[in-house]
């Protein structure tokens, strides 16, 4: 089950463990069915507990950021470990300012 | 010169997606003996996620099927592994490994399989047939320090 913490207009989603393509479709799931229910102005998906991560863990960042745009609001990812930094780094999403 | 062999395994499985991380953890335990780097480790265990990702999503998109792993770690303590589908192959091989292109946008894969690869391995090659299946051949050269 996903962690989260809604304050202050901010949804925060606290992702653990591994992202891959399969547990993608899991979390996606989750965090989408909260943003749609609470409406946040922000999506923040806390990285810190996440111990691996291939590149559906871009296709998941990139998703949110489009689902928070149609929703109105907008996406960060926050407290990204640097071993998974490489995989952002090749994505361009640096370039969307949704990574702190 | 042709290197010894100092390991080999082989590993089949049916392409579900709860086997990524399965394939990933079983490669990882394989290379574990060369005493690799925790970098070198989640390195292989990213590129191997990728390449059996392929297999499932694309490979074996509309049907599913048999995923295939041979490893293979010669005397230099170089890691080669070949994962292989029986899938419906890709037709452009050199269009598929374009950083950023998917052709499976709806199931927001970033485009990225192949280039991270490319970025976390010293080799790729791709072997592929319409109809047939697709092989991609990976290599990396491990800083061993045991012997």
């Amino acid at each position: 089950m996903l962690k989260t913490d809604y304050k202050n207009n901010t949804l925060t989603a606290y992702i653990e463990g591994e992202i891959d393509h399969d547990s993608a479709v899991k979390i996606r799931t989750q965090v989408d069915g909260a943003a749609q229910s609470l409406r946040p102005r922000l999506l923040c998906l806390d990285f810190s507990n996440v111990s691996f991560m291939d590149s559906s863990g871009v296709g998941l960042v990139m998703g949110r950021y489009r689902q928070m745009k149609l929703l109105g609001g907008s996406l960060r990812v926050i407290n990204i470990p640097d071993r998974l930094y490489r995989i952002f780094a090749m994505s361009g999403l640096e370039g969307l300012g949704v990574l702190r | 010169m042709k290197r010894a062999i100092k390991n080999e395994m082989s590993l089949s499985f049916p392409s579900k997606s709860c086997n990524e991380a399965f394939a990933r953890s079983a490669v990882a335990a394989f290379v574990m003996n060369l005493d690799p780097t925790i970098s070198e480790l989640s390195d292989i265990k990213t590129a191997v996620s990728e390449a059996v990702t392929n297999c499932i999503v694309h490979g074996y998109r509309r049907s599913s099927g048999t995923i295939y792993i041979k490893g293979r770690i010669t005397d230099d303590n170089k890691v080669t592994l070949k994962i292989r589908d029986k899938g419906c192959g890709i037709e452009d091989v050199k269009k598929a490994m374009e950083p950023l292109y998917t052709s499976a946008p709806e199931e927001e894969r970033a485009g990225l399989g192949f280039a991270v690869m490319q970025s976390f391995c010293d080799k790729v090659r791709v072997k592929s047939a319409v109809g047939k299946g697709t092989t991609v051949t990976l290599e990396k050269m491990i800083s061993s320090n045991d012997d």
